[in-house]
């Protein structure tokens, strides 16, 4: 009687014994690519396809149409395209530097030095890591309102930049990192500072990148900031101007629809391609995301 | 003592810390802090963002639980229930996606990772744009077009104003876009888990998978269940304001696909009662900590 070997987990090459367990995911996958698959398609269709009866899913002559007329009306619209782009990008790159610096300074701080109240923060970050910030956004408006910083990038930026997701994980990284080699480093006369710079810094890029990657997830599809921060057009992102395309003309414009699957689909691409560029350091990183 | 190494001896009340740990904690307690503190205090005050907020003690509370009928009746029911379904729901899903992915050799288990993960970074444009053409209420909407042609319809169905359907749309959208951040750390947990325990599991008597499940995979990783456990329940209360942008109204026809979130939005920014919409956020806020310390108590490795 052959005995049960016990599954190979995380197997180097593929066996026959996975076909089964790949048919079984099969089905879900499908159902989860699907919409996905979708705004690719829907994209690219031009006018004739995207009212055909019966409704096609996927496209048989594609076109640039939808792309042509989403920057045509933003061009006629009063503010251009690309003020909206560089408010995005500007917001962008500042909050995931911001989150990555302030998030690895405060990580090394807590898994590696010592001082008081080290703990207790530590406990309040994670309780943090339970904070639905669509749950406050009142008081948020409020605090942003008293600090005078409405209608600026400020507002934009600041109130995304303290992750306690990142921390956390960023956190949980550097408790990996062997203290003999940062006590050698003490020894040998270096500062905090040093320590974080030469050490702590090269050895937890993959929390880096992890940390980096949900940031820009937050804030690149955000719209909180725009929709209750600011009320001036031109300081708002391109998100915001995507939403309006699609709420604006969603219900009988035939041109609407679509412009909203191109702006979809141009709101999606970054996010994929660095997700799928950064993976592999995600997924090192989630290896220590346990919560004790 | 000699073993509390020179690192530990140096840095105990270390002012440097303070330093690393200022820029965020300031952000952290602006931000995160001090809005659930107003929260807490503003749900006991009537304000209506142009007067001062006057104290009414518990009276949003109260009124919250005894005279809110449409709470009662529509909000409360609607987000249990899409609590119950998307939370425990897609945490279920995660893990078991995650589990038959970790027995794949690298790349099927990469592409099939990044397909399930691929739905929960398409964040609000993408989102509701997609699920509306999808479910457009006429024949030439892709679900209706479909089910017309399969015989199992005879006319089209207002998908997203039917109070029938609203809700089950809403909930489905959220499974769909479970496979987040948690998916990613269950998945990354059971891969890192120590192989050597399989073996000898095996040898002590383990016949099949599932046991293998119960016996080790959960116990090994119950830390990392438990950070995916949270982050499932929160990225679930997320998402709950699709049903306002699919159905384009908020309120939801019949508050059929109303939730919490939603019920926030009404009465904060398009009544201004902003004391009342506060105590309803501490509601939100209780309901995702109870969801959260129940995970806790389940995967807590004491």
């Amino acid at each position: 009687m052959a005995r049960y070997k016990g599954s190979r987990i995380n197997p180097k090459k593929f066996e026959r014994g996975q076909i089964k367990i790949i048919l079984m995911v099969l089905p879900l996958a499908l159902f989860m690519l699907f919409p996905i698959i979708f705004i690719f398609c829907h994209a690219f269709k031009p006018m004739d396809e995207l009212f055909a009866y019966p409704p096609r899913f996927f496209v048989s002559r594609p076109s640039l149409d939808n792309f042509e007329n989403l920057f045509r009306t933003a061009r006629t619209s009063g503010i251009p395209l690309s003020r909206y782009v560089f408010n995005t990008v500007l917001v962008t790159v500042l909050v995931v530097l911001g989150s990555v610096v302030l998030s690895t300074m405060a990580g090394f701080a807590l898994s590696k030095l010592r001082f008081k109240g080290k703990f207790a923060i530590m406990e309040l970050n994670n309780a943090a890591l339970m904070f639905v910030p669509i749950a406050v956004m009142i008081p948020r408006y409020l605090t942003i309102n008293t600090l005078g910083i409405t209608n600026t990038y400020l507002a934009h930026i600041l109130p995304l930049i303290s992750m306690p997701v990142c921390l956390f994980l960023i956190k949980q990284f550097i408790d990996q990192v062997p203290d003999a080699l940062i006590e050698a480093a003490y020894i040998d006369g270096a500062s905090d500072f040093r320590v974080y710079r030469k050490i702590i810094l090269p050895l937890i890029r993959p929390a880096i990148a992890t940390g980096a990657l949900l940031a820009f997830q937050q804030v690149w599809g955000d719209l909180q900031s725009s929709t209750y921060y600011i009320s001036n057009d031109g300081l708002r992102t391109l998100a915001f101007y995507m939403s309006t395309l699609t709420s604006a003309t969603s219900s009988n414009t035939i041109a609407g629809q679509g412009m909203a699957a191109a702006a979809s689909l141009i709101m999606f691409i970054p996010n994929l391609i660095l997700f799928i560029i950064l993976q592999r350091n995600v997924m090192n990183t989630m290896a220590h995301s346990g919560i004790k | 003592m000699k073993k509390r190494s020179k690192i530990a001896r140096k840095e105990y009340g270390n002012k440097q810390a303070y330093v690393f740990l200022g820029p965020y904690l300031i952000l952290f307690i602006i931000f995160i802090v001090v809005p659930i503190a107003i929260a807490i205090g503003l749900s006991f005050t009537n304000f209506n963002t142009l007067e001062k907020p006057n104290f009414v003690g518990f009276m949003n509370y109260i009124t919250l639980l005894t005279k809110d009928e449409i709470f009662m009746q529509y909000v409360l029911p609607n987000t249990v229930t899409y609590a119950l379904i998307v939370g425990p729901g897609g945490y279920a899903l995660s893990f078991l996606l995650a589990w038959a992915l970790a027995q794949l050799s690298p790349a099927p288990r990469t592409i099939l990772a990044l397909i399930l993960y691929s739905p929960s970074i398409t964040a609000g444009v993408a989102m509701t744009s997609l699920w509306k053409i999808l479910f457009s209420g006429d024949q030439t909407g892709y679900i209706n077009a479909w089910l017309i042609n399969a015989g199992i319809l005879t006319e089209p169905i207002r998908w997203l104003t039917d109070v029938r359907f609203l809700l089950p749309i809403i909930i489905l959208i959220g499974l769909w876009s479970s496979m987040g951040v948690g998916f990613l750390a269950i998945l990354a947990g059971i891969l890192n888990s120590d192989e050597s325990l399989y073996e000898a599991a095996a040898i002590d008597g383990v016949k099949n998978r599932f046991q293998e499940m119960i016996y080790i995979t959960i116990p090994t990783m119950k830390p990392q269940m438990l950070f995916a456990a949270v982050m499932t329940i929160v990225g679930a209360f997320q998402n709950g304001a699709i049903g306002v942008q699919l159905a384009g109204a908020n309120p939801t026809p019949g508050y059929a696909g109303q939730l919490i979130v939603n019920h926030i939005e009404d009465y904060g920014f398009i009544r201004y009662e902003m004391g009342y919409a506060a105590a309803v956020s501490v509601v939100l806020l209780g309901i995702v900590y109870l969801f959260s310390t129940v995970s806790k108590r389940l995967f807590q490795s004491e």
